[in-house]
């Protein structure tokens, strides 16, 4: 890698010096120039150079990425036993599937987790607002404080808030006992397991959404709040009447971005709830249970199998997700 | 804009502005309590982790809890040691964050410009092929992925916690929305310069999209620090893991010790805490960035 960065880095700068040299040497080089440029339109020379510079990450992505995706379809089809190996069992893994209680109550999880995560929308749309506001002081240490819980680690988060959640010694639960309110054992009882995680997401991924849509706000013409403001409108109606509707893509973005991450909860279920809960079949998600099957089971068949159909879920959703913001989405 | 609208506004706003001014003081305060009552939430939890980690276990479990620390352990930070290989782990957390970032901003940046600037067949086809693997969660290819790293005989290795990670689709995405904002004639005219593809690459176009390459970087940077699964997956020698691991290893060792457990989550993110402070408003706008463009 190395080796190539360096062989870049000489190949620009020696080439420079060469036509450096040339050029002052009279009108060969203009008509050269335009021959190569008319040769470069052609089929191919463009195509080999398109070729190198693609190479890397289209190998990459093929060997890694996509080669897997057929992979995952084919093991799909596959029962492994315990020492490797595997025969081809047609449609059984699928037909497990379908009667598997502990998949169908982890979808539901994570049904929630999207649903929940959604909530998060709201509160960062009010922050954006509020703090994206043309004036505002000390915006850098508010965005600074607030964007920590998104670049932390989540492994690390859920350290920190499995101790916030202890029911005996957590903070959570003392600052709840201050009002009166006997907070629960957050994390081990099976009533709230899904809640907890929940609020760990939303709490970790306000700060990203706060700053995409505060980006978008920034980015609405000044002269449609004049026009609002001539018109006598307030703060509450601008926002809701020129805000509101011009920043549809960007909390469209926000929303699928969020559903997808939801999807994809992982990291909080395996280090916050952990694999000895009681809670663990109220509040695991898919990708768990996938992880759990396929790499602590080694029923990778079946692990392909549930990793297929959730790719189809993701893909259903997201494409659900474009279909309908035709509706609402307005793009100015 | 200004001009027009300042004849139509001649004694109405001049006899309103006093009790304006302190509606709009009023607000302001408002706005304020409430961002600080959002940043009490937000980054809370790191301050009851960094006045934790220095607490002797008695006095982390009192009960009521006290605030601040009656006298400041260093020794849970030492505990930490102990108990994972944290030095190591450091390392190849940080191999791996640097090896990813190192490689994506190289190959993508090289992929976005073929697809911005190149004129190949079959451009689109290739884009689309490109554009299906952003469709496709990561985690769900983890299984032919090990296997790959098996038959490379990769497993338990330090490269395999970065090989994967070093081509993103989604990195050529958001950079060639960077090389697409440049002006054409900028590519037209060093063409008829006579400068080669690589010329036009590397010199013209790279430093040109300095601030998507920043944007880029820091996110690899980010989200291979912060990787769980996958070194989880591949590796099983403590010696070979990131911290992550390391982290949700130590939960496993010290399961109740809560201030240990507070010392090892605030070391291990304080090395990304530090960048992100530091570079705060690169992040920031490379976050922007991508809901704008990506």
């Amino acid at each position: 890698m190395t080796e190539m960065a360096t062989r870049d880095v000489a190949g620009p700068a020696g080439s420079r010096n060469a036509s450096r040299a040339a050029s002052p040497k009279g009108g060969a080089a203009p008509a050269a120039g335009r021959r190569r440029r008319g040769r470069g339109r052609g089929p191919n020379t463009s195509a080999w150079w398109a070729l190198f510079f693609l190479a890397p990450t289209g190998i990459g992505l093929g060997v890694f990425y996509i080669w897997p995706v057929i992979q995952t379809f084919y093991y799909s089809f596959t029962s492994w036993g315990p020492f490797g190996g595997h025969t081809f069992t047609g449609l059984a893994n699928y037909r497990s599937l379908l009667h598997d209680p502990a998949l169908s109550s982890a979808f539901l999880n994570t049904l929630w987790y999207c649903l929940l995560g959604l909530l998060g929308i709201p509160v960062s749309l009010v922050l954006a607002q509020v703090l994206g506001r043309r004036g505002r002081k000390g915006v850098s240490v508010y965005r600074t404080l607030m964007f920590l819980p998104v670049i932390t680690m989540p492994a690390a988060v859920a350290i920190v808030w499995r101790w916030l959640y202890n029911g005996d010694y957590g903070l959570v639960d003392e600052l709840l006992s201050k009002v009166g309110i006997k907070g629960p054992y957050w994390i081990s009882d099976p009533h709230t397991a899904l809640i907890a995680v929940a609020i760990v997401g939303i709490w970790s991924t306000v700060g990203y959404n706060m700053v995409v849509l505060m980006a978008g706000i920034q980015g609405i013409p000044r002269t449609y709040y004049e026009a609002a403001e001539l018109d006598g409108a307030g703060p509450v109606r601008q926002f809701l009447s020129v805000t509101l509707p011009l920043l549809t893509p960007s909390i469209f973005f926000v929303m699928v971005y969020s559903v997808i991450g939801s999807l994809q909860t992982f990291d909080l279920i395996y280090v916050l709830i952990g694999p000895t809960n009681a809670a663990l079949p109220q509040s695991q998600s898919v990708i768990y249970l996938f992880y759990q099957d396929s790499f602590i089971n080694n029923n990778r068949g079946y692990g392909a199998a549930m990793a297929f159909v959730l790719m189809l879920v993701v893909i259903a959703v997201t494409g659900l997700q474009f279909r309908l913001q035709k509706r609402w989405v307005h793009y100015g | 804009m200004a001009d027009s609208t300042l004849p139509a506004r001649p004694a109405g706003p001049a006899r309103r502005d006093q009790p304006r001014r302190i509606r709009q003081r009023l607000g302001s305060i408002g706005a304020h309590g409430f961002l600080v009552v959002a940043s009490i939430l937000l980054a809370g939890p790191f301050l009851w982790e960094l006045l934790t980690s220095f607490k002797s276990l008695t006095e982390s479990v009192q009960v009521p809890p006290t605030w601040l620390p009656s006298s400041w352990h260093l020794s849970n930070y030492t505990a930490v040691f102990d108990a994972i290989p944290f030095r190591t782990e450091l390392s190849n957390s940080v191999i791996n964050a640097v090896a990813r970032t190192v490689a994506q901003l190289l190959f993508c940046s090289m992929s976005a410009f073929a697809f911005a600037w190149l004129k190949f067949p079959g451009r689109n086809v290739v884009f689309a092929l490109f554009l299906s693997v952003l469709l496709v969660p990561s985690q769900l290819l983890v299984i032919p992925q090990y296997q790959i790293m098996q038959d490379l005989h990769l497993l338990n290795t330090i490269p395999a916690l970065f090989l994967p990670g070093m081509f993103s689709a989604f990195g050529t995405f958001l950079l060639r929305q960077f090389f697409l904002a440049l002006p054409p004639e900028l590519h037209e005219a060093a063409r008829l310069d006579g400068a080669g593809p690589i010329r036009i690459y590397w010199s013209i176009m790279l430093p040109l999209a300095k601030p998507g390459l920043v944007a880029l970087g820091l996110l690899t940077m980010i989200w291979s620090w912060n990787d769980l699964l996958w070194p989880l997956i591949v590796n099983n020698d403590p010696g070979k893991m990131t911290l992550s691991v390391g982290i949700a290893n130590l939960q496993g060792v010290y399961l109740t010790n809560y201030p240990v457990l507070m010392a090892g989550a605030l070391m291990a993110t304080l090395p990304l805490i530090i960048v992100f402070v530091v570079m705060q408003r690169r992040v920031v706008e490379g976050i922007a960035l991508t809901g704008t463009k990506g």
